[in-house]
């Protein structure tokens, strides 16, 4: 067992991270004062000011090596709660803060209120939950506290949840009631699973409880809530269920919230879980089980999103599938000898298909919405010429799909080239046929579409509506963002291992 | 055996058969009276466990107020045909699993517990003096986890606008409609005229006197928004409408005041959300008073509903 080492004090720059959270806050109540006519304007100042903070952060922690900490009150643990920002965490800050600033952009065209003369409900509703949701996230990265980030998990629930049902139509309202079930199921979850570990070591810090677990019968009882409930906020199958119907239901800058940054969360706090509260208590039996799951929703959701009719089901049965990507880190970093763990490349490469999906995903969901604003619907098989009415709609959606497939240079190439060499490396060839099965669906369904839309329409094509050039271009710039994520290997990938401990601990006591 | 352990096996049965009969009466409406009920015995099993303040916030949040929402969604239901909806054995087959893995988990814990019980206690008792409270719950709800105290009040507000957003677009900005209720008559006016001025004397005390005993500001918001909610209920008062300018501001200024004292402890603390010494007691007090209103205000709306009915120009 290692010394038990004086819990960490607050660091230079510590500060920024009370920022990254507070920023938000101080928006959400400006917004419940100040109205939904105000909240587009207070939105677009303290966005863009999170990811500043965000990138400040990163490359703080990039230049010094070192993750940074702030203890809150100046009560240390196990007494007070400590932010911490590791090289997960930063990665994870600024890649969100970029897709939910851009996602930002994008919706000013539906959710605009600058002009409205009395407060609208959509618009005070999307912009606050935005905000919400962006210190949600940040909360979740920088927590260091088991019960801190329950809170965040629920802050973060309690955004996403009506964003579903933001146009009010009865199926919506029926898809965000679901989400909302499996969302407080998996909060119960995790809470009783906290309430356990707290029982059993006396602390709700991250760092001093990965000093003092250990494996015994409540510590595996209170990971196996936890890591359940956060299954079913994460959508990972056979708890999916909720997931297509309200990614696909929502408004188009709402679903790439959810699709891109929302589902992440949840998974982040699976990877903080077992890699730092109870790094190495992973049995390879269970590891092997969460891939199977992984594997399964791989499997399952592309052979789904290929038989579907309509565009933005098909894209959320598409994040079914690429969630399952994120779960096979787990078999791959947690392989047969405890002792000398590999996790240098299942845990970049997962969290890489965290980050490329995000941008990849958050595009896709924005073009598919120009698409039906356009075309009034979006039906796969009517698709017809409308990559010749709006091209750069339809590049970014091929970029992104590029991205998810797999193909190099993109940021999904790089991630999936990572979980490849983990399989060689460990020698675990069966997840290797998964993720290459996995790429060639992806790849069936993005060029059914593609294909589709390169033909010629059916009848003369009518457009509904004009779609504002900004838009196309916030979709564009995810896309390429998400073909440029695979140019990270020349650069900052090395953040994501700041703050990791060189082997971690197992003890079997 | 005593007159207390006697007292506790009969509670733990009242309380299990009450948990089992939720589930299997007939009607919406009964299942969630058995609710409120259950969430009442479940605050005196809480007081048997020495854990006052927990008491306290099941019987005012766990069973009052959860209580209300449900009933409220209850009577609502009914008017459409949900009754008539029925649940599949594959949803019942998921939910018995799924009470069977927690159970399982809890069962382990119990049937395992730690050589020694750690416990953070003492340590929280050594260091709450600086703080003038006496109540230890307010010292880590305050003192030591502050930061999770004022985001939980930010979920507050987020779940009330996730409710509002329910509401038609031509009715934002109206009244909620509270129409699920029974008709007024003229018992229940007698009692929102005579309740009220004790409650709201009650709900300050409740949390005036947190700081030092078991109470504080949710406990003590419960109350005031039970009484405004009577008084509205009756038709005494109307539901303000929820474009309100003094609505959206009592209902940031808990949340807003913390804030502010956090920011403030960053120039005179040097921490965000420390105390300066000696001031720790008059602004935690502050802040518990600030927030009680707020979390009234909030549960009030909460209960209230979405909008319905467009506000009169």
């Amino acid at each position: 067992m290692p010394a038990t080492t004086v819990p960490d004090a607050t660091t230079a720059d510590g500060a920024l991270l009370v920022l990254a959270i507070v920023l938000p806050v101080v928006g959400i109540l400006l917004s419940f004062v100040l109205g939904g006519r105000c909240a587009e304007r207070i939105a677009g100042v303290l966005l863009p000011a999170g990811l500043g903070v965000a990138c400040i952060v990163f490359l703080k922690v990039w230049q010094g090596g070192e993750p940074l900490i702030y203890t809150v009150g100046g009560w240390q643990p196990p007494l007070g709660i400590t932010l911490r920002a590791d090289g997960l965490s930063v990665a994870m800050m600024v890649a969100m803060a970029i897709v939910i600033c851009l996602i930002g952009v994008f919706a000013h065209a539906n959710f605009g209120s600058r002009a409205a003369s009395i407060e609208t409900r959509a618009p005070l509703v999307f912009w606050v939950m935005l905000m919400a949701i962006s210190g949600a996230m940040n909360m979740i990265f920088i927590g260091g506290d088991l019960f801190t980030l329950y809170v965040a998990l629920e802050l973060l629930t309690f955004a996403a949840v009506p964003l579903v049902c933001l146009d009010g139509r009865a199926e919506t309202l029926q898809a965000a009631l679901r989400y909302l079930l499996f969302a407080l199921l998996g909060s119960i979850l995790y809470l009783i699973g906290t309430a356990l570990l707290y029982g059993s070591y006396g602390t709700l810090d991250i760092v001093l409880m990965s000093q003092r677990v250990h494996l015994e019968p409540a510590t595996l009882a209170a990971a196996t809530l936890m890591t359940v409930g956060l299954f079913a906020k994460t959508a990972l199958f056979p708890l999916h269920l909720w997931l297509p119907p309200a990614h696909a239901g929502a408004p188009a800058a709402a679903s790439a919230v959810l699709s891109a940054v929302v589902v992440k969360g949840s998974f982040f706090l699976i990877v903080r879980l077992w890699f730092d509260v109870m790094p190495g208590l992973l049995s390879v039996a269970a590891s092997q089980l969460i891939g199977v799951l992984g594997a399964s929703a791989i499997i399952c959701g592309n052979i789904v999103a290929l038989r579907q009719k309509r565009l933005k089901l098909l894209i959320a049965y598409s994040t079914v599938a690429q969630i399952g990507y994120l779960f096979l880190m787990f078999p791959l970093a947690f392989s047969a000898d405890p002792l000398h763990l590999q996790y240098g490349d299942a845990l970049t490469g997962g969290m890489l298909q965290a980050i490329s999906h995000a941008t990849a995903k958050a595009a896709m969901f924005m073009a598919a919405g120009l698409v039906y604003a356009a075309l009034g619907h979006d039906q796969i098989s009517e698709l017809g010429g409308i990559a010749r009415a709006l091209p750069m709609t339809m590049f970014a959606f091929g970029l992104g799909g590029l991205c998810l497939i797999g193909l190099p240079p993109t940021g999904g190439f790089l991630a999936k080239w990572l979980l490849l060499e983990a399989t060689i490396a460990t020698g675990q060839w069966w997840w290797a046929i998964v993720i290459t099965a996995g790429g060639l669906l992806t790849s069936a369904y993005i060029f059914i579409v593609l294909s589709r839309a390169m033909g010629p329409p059916s009848a003369p094509l009518t457009l509904h509506a004009a779609v504002p050039k900004y838009q196309e271009v916030a979709a564009l710039g995810l896309a390429l963002l998400s073909v440029m994520l695979g140019l990270v290997a020349l650069g900052p990938i090395d953040v994501l291992q700041v703050g990791r401990p060189e082997a971690p601990m197992v003890q079997l006591r | 055996m005593s007159i207390a352990s006697v007292f506790d096996i009969a509670l733990v049965s009242l309380i299990l058969a009450i948990g089992a009969s939720t589930i299997l009466v007939r009607t919406a409406f009964a299942a969630v009276v058995m609710f409120a009920v259950y969430g009442l015995l479940l605050s005196i099993a809480w007081v048997r466990l020495h854990a006052v303040d927990v008491a306290l916030t099941e019987a005012a949040i766990g069973g009052g107020m959860t209580g209300l929402l449900l009933l409220g969604a209850a009577a609502r239901s009914r008017s459409d045909d949900v009754d008539r909806v029925r649940v599949g054995y594959p949803v019942r087959l998921a939910a018995g699993a799924l009470c069977a893995l927690v159970v399982a988990g809890l069962a382990i814990a119990v049937f395992h517990p730690p050589a020694a019980v750690p416990t953070l206690a003492p340590t929280v008792m050594e260091n709450l003096p600086p703080s003038g409270l006496g109540n230890p719950v307010a010292g880590v709800l305050f003192v030591f986890r502050a930061l999770d105290t004022l985001l939980e009040k930010v979920v507050v507000l987020l779940a009330l606008l996730g409710v509002w957003s329910l509401a038609p677009d031509r009715a934002w900005g109206g009244t909620p409609g509270l129409q699920v209720y029974a008709k007024p008559d003229p018992t229940l006016i007698f009692l929102a005229q005579l309740l009220p001025p004790v409650g709201i004397v009650f709900g300050i005390y409740m949390c005036w006197v947190g700081a030092k005993d078991p109470g504080g500001a949710f406990q003590g918001g419960t109350v005031l928004a039970a009484m405004w909610l009577l008084v509205i209920v009756a038709g005494l008062q109307k539901a303000p409408a929820i474009s309100r300018l003094w609505l959206r501001v009592l209902l940031v200024t808990g949340p807003v005041l913390f804030l502010v004292i956090g920011l403030a402890g960053w120039v005179f603390a040097d921490a965000f959300l420390a105390y300066p010494a000696g001031y720790a007691k008059p602004l935690i007090v502050a802040v518990e008073g600030a927030l009680t209103l707020s979390i009234a205000v909030a549960l009030g709306m909460l209960a209230a509903g979405p909008p319905e009915r467009a506000q009169q120009q």
